[in-house]
């Protein structure tokens, strides 16, 4: 049958069937992302829209689906299938449908390839985008979030309908008859949502996921294709970037709810630097017993981490006065504190070595001590703290006299300005750390009082009792 | 009612026309929207033309008004003919021939409660699913579409009335059957005053 085709025409159907293969999928996939698709129409043709319709690539799932084709066209016997299925938070998964792309021996020798296949192919798509939001798992896709996403999975070769459970439904959804066979595309779908819980999946490959966390980077996202899509001008040379797939492994995966213009690098580094300086954080504080900065502190961290961060910086550029210096190397961080220690302890024969201090890591600590610098009006919070720990811990050769001392540290919280406000953060805090406990609470007070009060009550009762034509007068009044 | 039409006109429009001196054109490229219907659990999939949009919107609201008008209970038709226009010599004018009709009966329920409206949401959500598979078994066994047409001859096949898409060339009609079974003849006269307008 094919030698009835010209070498044009095969290489055009050859074509034309691959890049339907993985617009399909790229529609069934996109369709249970579980948010709307919004594609705009244009009058101009752009030459990269395959069968005239807008349909966008994502690059992960065109990877996917040329790994599963790898190199092969859906044929008689050879059918791409994609399967939809659901897991649940908890891991429990069920299979949902199964789309064929299948073709069967019966061919249309007339039919011409380059335009009535192609313009049917074009219909058989538009009729796939109708369809995937017919089945019922468009509506659980759209619903899908905390309790359980959906996954897909593409393989080629013998269609797999046993994990739909009893009583599936198939749908159509269209032929298109070509020299070579005859394309069927259908839907088989499970009608039985009864949950089945402790299944075990068997499987060649992994399930891929769609959805679940926006900072998961993409397995592929190092690889990604540079064309998207294929021109769809039938003279255009032909280019094939099978070889940029080449070495690609299985993974799990999953594709971002929104196609978000956040690269993947710029939204995978920032939970690890956030991560890392909090770690510092907690590190650093594990050794302090003063309650009210280390609350403060703690209060700011939790309520504020990107403050974390930038009041990690701070220091360390203050300190160091090296701006490129990483808030992610604790132990470098931890040096910064340690030489900052001379600069506010206000004893110039004292010699504070990093031994002597109650730190972690403070035995990595380099020995040598850069000079003073001048402290900028940048706020330092942390090393105040850092300064009062050190001189109550201090051992140095002064004797014990110097353990009286204390630092009169100004307390200048981050963020806040010394500006002609009456009151700022620090002067409110000072102000109000520490306040007397109330009266009431007191249970020595409490008990006195109440104690009184039940002396003093039939006082009061005969004084009212005495004078109720006056509480009654006033009672009408109110009326 | 939006969502079968706009099934329908999805599958029967095309990206905009473009000739080329050489006797060849290139087409644009048709984009599509997901819309969720207001009052039934249902999303269908429309071309991506807000003129397409209105136009549909139009006669959909215009057959609404006339099904509510007609009192309760009361049942109607809209159809979705796509035809072609043959060239006829002077003075006769065009003819239009229609080569695909699509006919929409619709019966009006009234419901006594929030259970039923509920109930009947969902069951017409469904039912308008099977339509759409309906719809698309038909459309895909390509029995009939008018060939494609030269420069001088787009207007006699296609609409290109509109800036971004390309449907064939339709029209909507609509009849009103009321309670007492008698026909309004809306069609009748919608389709003289198109044929005078030609």
């Amino acid at each position: 049958m094919d030698s009835d085709l010209s070498p044009q025409d095969k290489k055009d159907l050859d074509k034309f069937i691959k890049f339907f293969a993985l617009k399909t999928v790229q529609v069934i996939v996109q369709a249970r992302l579980g948010e709307k698709i919004c594609t705009r129409s244009s009058s101009s043709p752009t030459g990269s829209d395959w069968f005239n319709l807008a349909i966008k690539d994502i690059p992960e799932v065109t990877h996917e689906a040329k790994k599963a084709l790898a190199g092969q066209l859906p044929g008689i016997g050879r059918s791409m299938c994609v399967e939809i299925s659901l897991k649940t938070s908890e891991g429990d998964s069920m299979e949902l449908e199964t789309w064929c792309l299948e073709m069967n021996e019966k061919c249309d020798k007339d039919i011409k390839v380059s335009y009535t296949v192609y313009n049917r192919l074009s219909v058989l798509l538009k009729s796939l985008l109708a369809i995937t939001r017919v089945t019922p798992a468009y509506k659980l896709s759209r619903k899908q979030g905390h309790d359980y996403v959906i996954l897909y999975r593409i393989y080629f070769g013998e269609v797999q309908l046993s994990g739909l459970g009893e009583g599936f439904q198939t749908v159509r959804v269209g032929v298109v008859g070509t020299p070579v066979g005859t394309v069927t595309l259908s839907c088989a779908y499970r009608t039985n949502l009864a949950f089945m819980s402790n299944r075990q999946f068997e499987r060649s490959a992994p399930i891929m996921g769609i959805i679940v966390d926006h900072f998961v980077d993409p397995p592929c996202s190092s690889q990604r294709p540079t064309h998207m899509g294929q021109p769809c001008n039938y003279r255009a040379p032909d280019e094939e970037d099978g070889g940029t797939f080449a070495g690609v492994q299985d993974s799990q995966e999953v594709c971002t709810t929104s196609f978000s213009t956040s690269p993947p690098s710029q939204v995978g580094h920032s939970p690890r630097s956030f991560s890392l300086s909090l770690s510092l954080t907690f590190d650093f504080f594990s050794s302090f017993h003063t309650c009210f900065s280390f609350h403060f502190l703690f209060f700011l961290f939790v309520c504020f981490p990107s403050c974390c961060l930038f009041i990690v910086r701070l220091s360390l550029r203050v300190d160091e006065g090296r701006r490129s210096v990483s808030p992610s190397d604790p132990v470098e961080s931890l040096s910064a504190f340690t030489r900052k220690v001379g600069a506010f302890v206000n004893k110039p024969s004292t010699q504070i070595t990093a031994a002597s201090l109650d730190l972690p890591f403070a035995a990595f600590a380099p020995r040598g001590l850069d000079s003073e610098e001048n402290d900028p009006m940048v706020i330092n919070m942390l090393t105040d703290i850092f300064c009062v720990q050190a001189s109550l811990h201090s051992q140095g050769s002064e004797g014990s006299g110097q353990q009286d001392d204390f630092v009169m540290v100004d307390f200048r919280p981050a963020f806040s300005k010394d500006d002609l406000l009456p009151m700022d953060l620090g002067t409110f805090y000072r102000e109000f750390q520490n306040p007397p406990q109330l009266a009431s609470l007191s249970l020595h007070i409490s008990s006195q009082s109440m104690a009184d009060d039940l002396d003093s009550l039939p006082e009061k009762l005969r004084v009212y009792e005495k004078n109720i034509d006056e509480f009654d007068a006033f009672v009408d009044m109110l009326q | 009612m939006l969502a079968l039409l706009h099934t329908i006109l999805l599958h029967r429009s095309t990206g905009k026309f473009h000739y080329k001196k050489e006797g060849t054109y290139s087409i644009g490229t048709v984009g599509t929207l997901d819309i969720d219907c207001d009052f039934i659990d249902f999303t269908f999939v429309r071309v991506s033309s807000e003129e397409l949009d209105r136009v549909i919107r139009k006669a959909v609201s215009e057959f609404k008004d006339a099904l509510s008008n007609s009192g309760s209970d009361g049942m109607g038709q809209i159809s979705l003919e796509f035809y072609q226009k043959k060239k006829s010599r002077w003075p006769f004018s065009d003819e239009c021939i229609p080569w695909e009709v699509w006919s929409i009966k619709v019966n009006v329920v009234n419901l006594a409660n929030e259970q039923e409206r509920q109930i009947c949401r969902e069951k017409v959500g469904e039912k308008l699913g099977e339509k759409v598979i309906n719809v698309v078994e038909v459309i895909n066994r390509h029995e009939y579409l008018p060939k494609m047409p030269t420069q001088s001859e787009v207007d006699n096949v296609f609409d290109t009335s509109l800036k971004d898409v390309q449907p064939y060339l339709y029209k909507i009609t609509y009849q009103i059957t009321d309670s007492l079974g008698t026909s309004v003849s809306t069609t009748m006269r919608r389709l003289i005053k198109d044929t005078l307008a030609l």
